[in-house]
């Protein structure tokens, strides 16, 4: 196979798009207005595919926060953390994060892609054992290869074949590695924490929790799905990102480990890479800060979640879990998830369109996520475009008679 | 350790389970170049293997795979331990 001919099937994919008109991956956000409005090929539209889940990006205080560090340390930091890249505001940061998880300490990394990457990849080394769960986020499976250990997938959502496995693997389950997800992003679905938890204490090994788009979400004082399942002592390491309800971009982990501070030296993805700017760290601790004082901003989110998942499941679509704020209407044909994405662009809506292999067993969806930003007209205005295209994705009505899913 | 027949027969319902056809597979068939498939649907076809085998097949191993045949010794090794 010569060097590019691995780009032959995405090139063919990407021109079958092209032919139908749409450019799904990779959309141009030519204005953007709000946490909630932008324009998208030269029409106003209401962003709803954003994971701004509390619509902190506009916030006037963290905003000003930013601009505040930007005009006094500076665009970047020009560095890795090990080097000159390490300002007070980094620290800083850190210890909110602990003192905000009530852990003993926090590592920042730059993104949440590389939270993930470079966790797994120091905490594991080759003889060690990952267990993830079968629909864990990319970063965490790039986070395992890099690490050399060993990879077992278990069945998702699946405390059971967690615990065969965790048998089958005899002395060694005590010290492998748990990997699970609080709310996933693509169907927004929540993880059974308690039973894993259950399961760790049964046959041993050390449980993380990826918290990226439960932070701020769920929990009574928002710390994540951990927190919601009363599971949060026996959760060892909690992974997360300042990209989704923080409204910036880096990632960090929280921990009661010791080991955690010197953790930090060994993780490549942490040494060998220029650390947040500082009008980053800046604006992300303000939002820390305003999630952890306005709890209202939660409700908001949840009574938002609600009105869109009620207008949806009233119009007959077929929803990915629970309401949640990541709200999937799953489509049976990538040609349906298609058409409905393009169509709610035309009435002014932008969601997230996931087709294979992004997706969980080959589904095909679009995918929204709400933000405690949206106004309830908003959500009104996202389900009456979802109205004009239920000829395409809803069932004609709930009754079982309908026949069910086609054998995709 | 479990017989190399009996592995591949498992293989094989596996594959047509997830939409191949039977008749076109052979121990040469590669998973990536003949049949498309991706390390994510490899695992997904796997899942009922492993239960049948009361294993737990690692998602490293899939990088030495290419064909049918290597993935069926890679399991028969895995049965033996």
């Amino acid at each position: 196979m010569a060097l590019f001919d691995k780009f032959a099937r995405l090139a063919a994919a990407r021109r079958e798009l092209a032919r139908q008109g749409v450019v799904p991956f990779g959309v141009e956000v030519e204005r953007i207005h709000s946490a909630t409005e932008g324009e998208i090929g030269g029409r106003r539209v209401i962003l709803a595919g954003t994971n701004n889940y509390l619509g902190l990006s506009f916030d006037p205080d963290c905003i000003a926060a930013a601009r505040e560090a930007l005009c006094a340390e500076g665009t970047g930091t020009t560095g890795s953390r090990l080097a000159n890249g390490t300002f007070a505001g980094h620290l800083a940061l850190e210890r909110e994060l602990a003192d905000f998880y009530g852990r003993r300490g926090a590592i920042v990394f730059s993104t949440g892609y590389l939270a993930n990457l470079g966790m797994l990849s120091s905490l594991t080394a080759p003889g060690d054992v990952l267990l993830v769960d079968a629909d864990c986020h990319a970063s965490i499976y790039d986070g395992a290869r890099l690490s050399g250990a060993e990879m077992i997938r278990f069945r998702h959502n699946d405390p059971e074949d967690l615990r065969k496995r965790l048998l089958r693997l005899g002395a060694r389950a005590a010290d492998a590695v748990i990997v699970v997800e609080g709310i996933y992003s693509m169907l927004g679905d929540r993880a059974p924490l308690a039973e894993f938890a259950a399961v760790r204490r049964e046959c041993g090994g050390y449980l993380m929790v990826d918290e990226a788009h439960s932070l701020g979400v769920t929990g009574d004082r928002g710390r994540g799905v951990a927190e919601e399942a009363g599971v949060e002592s026996e959760v060892d390491f909690i992974v997360g990102t300042f990209s989704k309800s923080l409204g910036a971009t880096g990632g960090f982990c929280v921990s009661d480990r010791p080991e955690l501070e010197v953790l930090r030296y060994a993780s490549r993805p942490y040494v060998f890479t220029a650390s947040p700017s500082p009008s980053v760290i800046a604006s992300t601790r303000a939002a820390l800060s305003i999630l952890r004082q306005r709890p209202a901003l939660r409700r908001r989110l949840w009574a938002n979640a609600e009105r869109l998942y009620r207008g949806l499941e009233a119009l007959g679509f077929r929803l990915g879990a629970d309401p949640s704020p990541v709200v999937a209407v799953l489509l049976d044909t990538r040609e349906q998830a298609l058409a409905i994405w393009a169509g709610l662009i035309e009435r002014g809506v932008y969601v997230n369109l996931m087709i294979p292999p992004a997706t969980p067993k080959g589904r095909s969806l679009v995918r929204c996520s709400v933000s405690a930003a949206h106004e309830p007209e908003q959500i009104d205005a996202i389900c009456a475009a979802f109205a004009d295209l239920r000829g395409i994705g809803a069932a004609p009505s709930r009754a079982p008679a309908a026949g069910g899913r086609g054998g995709n | 350790m479990r017989d190399y027949e009996e592995i591949l027969a498992e293989i094989y319902q596996g594959l047509q389970d997830s939409g191949q056809d039977r008749a076109s597979l052979t121990e040469d068939t590669e998973l990536v170049g003949d049949l498309g498939l991706d390390s994510v649907q490899v695992m997904e076809m796997l899942l009922e293997v492993e239960d049948r085998f009361n294993i737990s097949i690692p998602v490293n191993i899939l990088a030495d795979v290419v064909t049918v045949r290597d993935l069926a010794r890679q399991i028969q090794r895995l049965t033996g331990d």
